[in-house]
């Protein structure tokens, strides 16, 4: 009873915040598209009964735009996530190797982009990189270029930014991780011969994978639905999954087809994030398997 | 088991043990000295371990055993002090070329690895080749009954396989010296007196020296060929067991090793000590002290025995029983002396033991008495 009363509340979130407006989500995209407020027939009514389609679903197979929009969002998502876990895992081993005061310092640094806004922060890039910003600027100042070279509204730019504004979601697991490791592991293999190098390739890279893997992932799940940062620094042409569901929901009104993406990127990204629940719940069960550290005190001498 | 010992056999003729070897320590540590911020963990140490030699470093916590163990491997350096390996000076020497080897006391083996390739690892780092390390690990783990464990994980071992692991994943490189990190601590008490005697065999079969750091001073007696007491970073006394446990020199020594009862006194003008709880003791070498100088002397509970009528006038007191714990091998008493001080006397277990409250004699041995230094 008790443990009802305390599982209700959370329960109660989920259901209202997250498992209804999927139902709500997966329903419109079940759903028609018809002209009035809102812009769908509902798929079962108490007049007509079922008259949903998987029309819009049928559509997204078949239509090639709508697959190139998915393929392109996962590639963007794994270069992002890569080129972060790349940035993150020197980042995340010197803040762990720090000494300790210097440790929160350090990530403050890292987080600190974070706690300025998201959208001052786009401007901020779209003020550096733009035909008269500065990196032109400078640029042409010393000479090295006659006409501004185009920076904004390309690949490069869009990686910078999404980089940019995923880079602590990779940088933070990963310290994690790394400050959890044994240390004496270390010295162990140090002390059976192996040079700083060897320790680095085989301990604690291979004992961090879980860790980066996950940093990965964290990265990779939520860039795949990315639609800002790709809208304001990316190409124009570029078409990616979030592009096309905004396209279809603001553009074009057809909230049936756009839920249908909505959906669709969701089920695509199951996988990663059970992926994800693995590495997190295998962390945990490694953790507890270690030896247990000595109980102290103990000796043949026991008299009170 | 020939041929098993002979995966641990020092290698090269730079090794000690063979006629001809060498002359001289294995180990010479010479003024060791270590600060962390304000305290001084070692103060100036000076220690020698000899050839095969199986030393144990026992301390408290705190008393500098583990940062010795850990500047000897070259995880910490010095900040003053010479370390010399077979007469080479080691200290500028990294971890990874350190001709040493350490068990440490959470085994840290390596959990991603299996049991062959945990074992292996140090002679691949050595370049050794494929055949011989797969000879070498076999012959390792037959010697302390793991043949058959090769492809299992460490998280798949139980706590005394671990610690086999451990031992020859550093004993298969046939290092000069091996360190042990409270090599037993984490063992259950049933295992640790076996490991016990397998380290002893496993240290005669390979003529290695073992430098040991524990807690336990019943492990440091029972393995050691020398216990050197530790105490706030300084050598308080080295020495083989029995002369550790009988002739403590100071009263740490004797309090850290079988919590001896000490007793305190004045020298009197015929050599005997008036004792303050209101004893007369004779003691086996008269102190080098002049009469009337006051001096502490350890006395064991185990060489203190009960005897029928009045106590002895000399080596010798009345006591009253306080409380009683069985052992197992005996009793384990507390009295209280006429002026209140309790010792601890051990009762052998054939004797029908007193009943709280009791008045009983004591007596003990000259040679039972060891005065103190401090």
């Amino acid at each position: 009873m008790r443990r009802a009363l305390i599982l209700l509340p959370p329960f109660l979130w989920l259901l209202l915040l997250v498992a209804a407006p999927v139902a709500i989500l997966a329903g419109i995209a079940l759903s028609e598209p018809a002209p009035g407020v809102p812009p769908f027939l509902p798929p079962v009514s108490l007049e007509a009964g079922w008259q949903g389609s998987f029309a819009n679903l049928l559509t997204l197979a078949e239509d090639w735009y709508y697959a190139a929009a998915f393929l392109r969002s996962l590639v963007v998502a794994f270069l992002s996530a890569a080129i972060c876990l790349l940035l993150a895992y020197p980042m995340a081993l010197g803040i762990a190797s720090a000494r300790e005061g210097w440790r929160v310092p350090l990530l403050a640094l890292v987080l600190l982009p974070f706690w300025t806004g998201f959208l001052p922060r786009l401007g901020a890039w779209i003020g550096l990189l733009r035909d008269g910003g500065w990196v032109n600027g400078v640029l042409m100042g010393l000479g090295l270029t006659e006409a501004p070279v185009p920076l904004l509204y390309s690949d490069a730019a869009l990686y910078l930014g999404m980089v940019h504004a995923y880079l602590p979601f990779a940088v933070l697991p990963l310290t994690a991780t790394l400050l959890r490791r044994d240390l004496s592991v270390e010295e162990a293999a140090a002390d059976l011969g192996a040079t700083p190098w060897v320790v680095f390739r085989t301990v604690t890279l291979p004992l961090s994978l879980p860790g980066a893997a996950a940093a990965f992932l964290l990265v990779f799940i939520p860039a795949a639905g990315e639609f800002v940062i790709p809208e304001l620094l990316g190409p124009p042409e570029a078409l990616l999954v979030g592009r096309a569901l905004w396209g279809e929901f603001f553009q074009n009104r057809d909230w049936p087809l756009a839920a249908a993406l909505a959906v669709a990127l969701l089920a695509l990204l199951i996988l990663p994030i059970r992926l994800f629940q693995r590495l997190e719940d295998d962390g945990g069960s490694r953790r507890a398997a270690s030896p247990p550290s000595r109980s102290s005190g103990q000796s043949l001498d026991m008299v009170p | 088991m020939a041929t098993a010992i002979r995966a641990f056999a020092p290698a090269g003729p730079s090794v000690i043990g063979a006629a001809g070897a060498p002359a001289g320590p294995l180990l010479r540590l010479a003024g060791v000295t270590k600060r962390f911020g304000a305290t001084l963990a070692l103060d100036a140490l000076s220690l020698d371990v000899a050839p095969g030699e199986f030393l144990a470093l026992l301390g408290g916590s705190g008393s500098g055993k583990s940062t010795l163990l850990r500047i000897i491997a070259g995880f910490e350096a010095a900040d003053a002090g010479r370390l010399l390996l077979q007469g080479r000076d080691i200290a500028p020497l990294p971890p990874h070329a350190r001709p040493v080897s350490m068990v440490f006391q959470s085994y840290a083996l390596f959990p991603h690895l299996s049991v062959f390739d945990n074992v292996a690892y140090g002679l691949r780092r050595d370049g050794v080749a494929k055949p011989e390390i797969a000879q070498r690990v076999a012959e390792a783990l037959a010697m302390v009954g793991l043949t058959g464990f090769e492809g299992r994980r460490p998280a798949q071992l139980s706590g005394g396989q671990r610690q086999r692991v451990a031992l020859v994943r550093s004993l298969v490189k046939r290092p000069p010296l091996l360190l042990l990190d409270e090599p037993l601590g984490a063992l259950d008490a049933s295992l640790r007196e076996r490991t016990g005697f397998e380290l002893r065999a496993l240290q005669r079969a390979t003529g290695a020296g073992f430098v040991m750091v524990t807690h336990d001073q019943a492990e440091a007696l029972a393995l050691a060929d020398r216990v050197a007491v530790l105490e706030r970073g300084r050598l308080a006394q080295i020495g083989p067991p029995r002369a550790l446990y009988d002739r403590p020199a100071t009263r740490y020594v004797a309090e850290f090793l079988g919590a001896a009862n000490i007793l305190e006194g004045r020298l009197g003008p015929d050599g005997a000590v008036d004792c303050a709880a209101g004893c007369r003791l004779r003691l086996a070498v008269p102190p080098g002290r002049g009469p009337g100088e006051a001096i502490s002397v350890a006395l064991r509970p185990e060489r203190i025995r009960l005897v029928a009528g009045a106590p002895p006038a000399e080596n010798g007191i009345a006591a009253r029983l306080k409380d009683l714990a069985y052992r197992g091998d005996g009793w384990m008493a507390v009295v209280a002396l006429p002026d209140g001080t309790e010792w601890r006397v051990a009762l052998p277990s054939e004797a029908a033991p007193p009943a709280p409250g009791e008045a009983l004699s004591l007596a003990w041995a000259p040679e039972a008495l060891a005065p103190l230094a401090d």
